[in-house]
């Protein structure tokens, strides 16, 4: 049996003896004799550390791992700086508790605040918080914190990711709240349609830039008459994208959210994951989640402290915005370092090769017979394809361990990132060309 | 220290990405990026350096005792991040095709079957980020119940003013109104305040037991009959599991449904505030409205959060259940429960327990006499503690306790350990009395002094800005 | 503790004066001390409706939130901007940092002269 409590029989008995006891059982006195588990548990002895490195070895084998994945929808497969992978595994990073004592925590409390510095250079933002769960629970978060007594309605593009969508009508069913989806023509949110719903009850309009099908939104243009409507503008971005893109401030946007997963973090079968949210400065009190701030101590030395605390649950209790009690620390101290060892440039080159390999694909792929792109339009490394033999083009990629597009809606959605290499991509064509022939 | 941003250079970076090896395509004119992010421009030498930097001040449950109450801050086993670092688990894209993610689908399986059993619940989801996610997501089964009932009068949800602030907070996230009902004076649970609040428009009970001054409500079950009796139901705030997991389990005291944080009770590291994975399970009545993700499983259920969760955190919880398994369970337990009576033993005589009783996996202290008597406060206690190299309890909470503070040591302490921080509290509660001045103005060895919380609450500054 | 002799206050701590038909609301000397250096104030809009003792608006320190009750039924008129960047003047100023000001008043709560509230203070220390 693995243990991980160090004292031995006899020191155990010297503490009980010490409280004043005979037995374990005499520490649960309190417990009712009919709910006291009196057999053992249904699960398996313990094992020692050698064994279960071979059953977790054992189920991770029965996992493929692709030398090359081009699906996306959420989840991407960037390459991760090797140094990313140590420092957030520094054993104090790692096993630290929430930085609540400021005076013993000044590197978490500094690396969250550089996180934060980040998230609003990236996004043009003024205030970021500490990170949310991830980035379709940002979205909820910020349709809730735009909610007040007279607007309750959120406008959601249905050219958003599904699970987005889905959280967001979630956490807007806890509320009782309405939400609305704004349908998608073309494989883009319908501006007319938007126009057509946007009414005094509006609060927020949340649009995916670029969205779940890979296309630029005319998100620029939608600002205005959300504005005019008086609702608030949630833009849901992708941050590598922001290594080139216009921000969503640039955009007109009053919130930035979106997933963070793309900065450093591995796809982990869908977690831990990163959501950011950013802000303007008029809003920041409406910012749910930690927020670290800038102060001095008593000897006027620069300080990190955890602020605003008013704002959150521990404090406001059943008047917060939002329960959220935890952050992703880790996740957005993996994120900064991803950040300082790729730089602006680097970010700038991951995001240009990612655009330039999906646009290659796409080009490459799109000659072949019966292959069509859905939607026209600009797009950043993802696209929609039609194309006939869909099954069978996605069996043959996966014999040669490559994971190609995801099968969506009849056609099949494509991602490539600047990780996968020219000689891939041409590897891949050739497969697909052979299979359509 | 200084910001990565001050030691940033213009024109210094790591060489990460080779050239690109295919045609570059332009952004439209439109969604060009108009000026270039501030961020840092390093070499790979300095960005290890500057977190090393920052690294050393910080204290991990490796650096010492950390008997945070409510935390249950016991050691990370290392063989549960190697595991959750394995490629076959890191690399998988959760949209991969099923037959490709076999060993994922018996990661969470086992997991599942694992934790019903010592939860005594019949199905469960990981999908929650953590445990106030998890409350969210608990909060949300009792509503999807009643909803699919047409129930409509339940519009109340009661939470005793012991609970931790998520409690209500959740509740109000759920659209109820929060029933606030006060403590007995032992801090358990008012069965005659109880009675008096619960009726048709009772949704549920929030409870979390032992509770949050860390004693056995011995009257759990006539509670949860209760509470069922006026029709709502009982969830179970899995915080303090660490005390009672393989020797009472919640749903044996009345509860369907529970959250359970992962990153507490089963050992996977808190990384400095996240990320957890707060598992709700619940019984097979409520299994129907448990959070799906609508693209990797199926559309038509709520959902909280993208994916099915944090996977690779359920990976290093997998990884302790099967080291623990079906006798480490319960001595874990007994053991967190016996460190915290031992601590709380040996410090009698000292600063005073609130209830002086057996307590379960943690106790907390009342300071308010003490500060009568000397003028130090539980504040100035914890800050004191510091210079000793031991991260302070809990403090200030729970809200039914004056100047509290809440320890909880965890079974992963030793003897030792715990006769040095008895000596430390016997010291301090003396020193109050001879030197009060000095624990004002504590702590004395540590980076900073107390920060000005004021200032950073009046005049925001949120973000680096270069001059 | 001061007590301004010109003022009615209610039981919840807050001061009322009348200008015309126009009540001005803030919060007493003792309620400023008890809250502790505040760092924010949330203000109601211009237009919103309040009502004789329920809440308008809080005030937030470091660690807690404390609701301002309403002593009067009406509309607000006027907020004070000023304690949105300077909420330290309800610490420094409580009686000349008035918080809104109500027009339309249509009932009041019961209120205490300046020595029922002082009484009113002792029995609550």
């Amino acid at each position: 049996m693995g243990s991980y409590v160090p004292s031995t029989r006899e020191q155990r008995q010297e503490m009980l003896e010490a409280v004043g006891l005979k037995s374990f059982k005499d520490l649960y006195r309190d417990v009712p004799e009919s709910m006291y588990l009196d057999r053992p548990l249904d699960l398996p002895e313990g094992k020692s550390e050698l064994e279960v490195s071979r059953v977790l070895n054992a189920m991770a084998r029965r996992n493929r791992v692709y030398d090359a994945i081009l699906r996306g929808a959420g989840a991407y497969d960037h390459y991760i700086p090797s140094i990313v992978k140590y420092i957030p595994a520094k054993e104090e990073f790692l096993t630290a508790y929430t930085p609540y004592q400021a005076e013993m925590s000044q590197g978490v409390l500094q690396s969250i605040f550089e996180y934060q510095t980040e998230i609003c250079e990236l996004t043009g933002m003024d205030v970021s918080n500490a990170s949310v769960y991830d980035g379709a629970t940002a979205a909820a978060e910020a349709a809730a914190m735009a909610r007040d007594r007279k607007r309750r309605v959120t406008l959601v593009s249905g050219a958003a990711h599904p699970d987005v969508i889905n959280t967001i009508r979630t956490y807007a069913y806890g509320t009782n709240d309405e939400v609305k989806i704004v349908p998608a023509k073309d494989g883009k949110t319908d501006m007319d349609a938007l126009r057509a719903m946007l009414s005094p009850e509006v609060s927020a309009v949340y649009v995916q830039q670029p969205n779940f099908f890979g296309l630029f939104e005319e998100a620029e243009a939608m600002a205005a008459p959300v504005h005019e409507a008086g609702a608030l503008y949630i833009l849901g971005v992708n941050p590598i994208a922001l290594g080139i893109m216009k921000t969503p401030r640039d955009m007109g946007a009053d919130i930035a959210v979106g997933e963070g997963q793309p900065l450093g973090l591995p796809l982990g079968f869908g977690g831990p994951y990163l959501g950011f949210m950013a802000t303007t400065a008029k809003l920041m009190r409406k910012l749910p989640g930690r927020i670290v701030g800038e102060t001095t101590d008593d000897a006027g030395n620069r300080a990190y402290v955890l602020s605003l605390q008013a704002r959150e649950q521990h404090i406001r209790r059943e008047k917060a915005g939002s329960n959220i009690c935890s952050n992703e620390a880790l996740c957005a101290l993996t994120a900064g370092v991803y950040l300082a060892a790729m730089g602006p440039e680097g970010l700038k080159e991951a995001a240009e090769a990612s655009m330039a390999k999906a646009h290659y694909l796409c080009r490459e792929l799109i000659k072949l017979p019966g292959v069509k792109l859905r939607y026209e339009g600009p797009f950043f490394h993802e696209f929609l394809l039609d194309m006939p033999k869909a099954e069978e083009v996605l069996a043959a990629l996966d014999e040669k361990n490559i994971l190609g597009g995801l099968p969506y809606e009849g056609g099949v959605l494509w991602c490539a990132t600047e990780k996968v290499a020219k000689e891939t991509l041409d590897a891949v064509v050739a497969i697909v060309k052979g299979v359509l022939a | 220290m200084k910001l990565i941003f001050e030691k940033s250079v213009p024109g210094r970076r790591c060489a990460i990405l080779p050239a690109c090896d295919v045609e570059k395509v332009a952004l439209p004119a439109g969604l060009k990026r108009e000026t270039a992010p501030l961020l840092p421009e390093m070499s790979e030498t300095d960005v290890s350096r500057h977190y090393t930097e920052l690294n050393q001040h910080v204290h991990g449950v490796n650096c010492g005792f950390y008997p945070l109450g409510s935390c249950t801050m016991k050691y990370n086993p290392r063989i549960d991040e190697e595991m959750a670092a394995l490629p076959g688990f890191a690399s998988v894209h959760p949209l991969a095709p099923r037959a490709a993610v076999a060993g994922c689908e018996e990661v969470l399986d086992t997991a599942r079957k694992y934790l019903c059993e010592i939860t005594g619940m019949d199905d469960m989801t990981f999908q929650p980020a953590a445990g106030a996610h998890g409350e969210f997501t608990g909060v949300l089964l009792i509503k999807q119940y009643h909803d699919s009932r047409n129930d409509k009068a339940r519009t109340k949800i009661i939470v005793p003013d012991s609970a931790h602030g998520t409690n209500p907070a959740t509740a109000a996230m759920c659209g109820y109104q929060v029933v606030n009902i006060p403590s007995a004076p032992d801090g358990c649970v008012d069965l005659a305040a109880l009675k008096a609040v619960l009726g048709e428009d009772t949704a549920g009970l929030m409870l979390t037991n032992p509770n949050t001054v860390g004693i056995f409500d011995e009257n759990i079950l006539e509670i949860t009959r209760l509470v069922h009796e006026a029709g709502g139901l009982c969830y179970y705030d899995g915080a303090n599991l660490n005390a009672v997991m393989g020797v009472v389990r919640p749903g044996d005291m009345g509860f369907d449904c529970v959250h359970l944080n992962l990153h507490k009770t089963f050992a996977t590291p808190h990384g400095g505030g996240g990320p957890g994975a707060g598992a709700v399970g619940c019984k097979a009545f409520l299994a129907p409205f448990l959070p799906h993700s609508a693209l990797m499983e199926e559309a038509g259920h709520v959902q909280v959060r993208g994916f099915r969760g944090n996977f690779l955190v359920v990976v290093r919880a997998l990884a302790y259940l099967l080291t623990l398994g079906r006798e480490g369970i319960p001595e874990a337990a007994r053991n967190a429960v016996l460190n915290a009576n031992y601590l709380m033993a040996k410090i009698k005589g000292t600063f005073a327990p609130a209830f002086d009783r057996i307590c379960m996996h943690e106790f907390v202290l009342d300071l308010s006499e003490y500060k009568k008597a000397t003028g130090v406060s539980a504040l100035d206690v914890a800050k004191s503690l510091i210079d000793y190299g031991m991260h302070p309890p809990t403090m200030y909470f729970p809200l039914i306790v004056h100047e509290a503070l809440m320890l909880e040591p965890t079974e992963t302490e030793s003897k030792e350990t715990l006769d040095w921080a008895a000596e430390v509290f016997r010291a301090l509660y003396e020193l109050g009395y001879k030197d009060p001045a000095f624990m004002h103005a504590a702590p004395h060895n540590a980076q900073i002094g107390r920060p000005d919380e004021v200032k950073a609450a009046r005049n925001p500054i949120v973000r680096y800005t270069k001059a | 503790m001061t007590i301004n002799p010109d003022l009615k206050y209610s039981k919840s701590h807050e001061w009322v004066r009348m200008d015309g038909d126009v009540a001005v609301v803030g919060i007493s000397d003792f309620a400023q001390d008890a809250l502790g250096d505040l760092v924010f104030v949330n203000l109601p809009q211009v237009g919103d409706e309040v009502t004789a003792g329920e809440a308008f608006g809080d005030v937030e320190s470091v660690k807690a939130v404390s609701d301002l009750m309403s002593p009067v039924t009406g509309t607000v008129a006027e907020i004070n901007e000023e304690l949105l960047d300077a909420p330290e003047n309800l610490n420094n100023d409580p009686y000349g940092a008035w918080i809104i000001k109500v027009e339309n008043v249509t009932d009041t709560e019961e209120l205490l002269d300046p020595a029922a509230y002082e009484a009113h203070c002792a029995a609550e220390a």
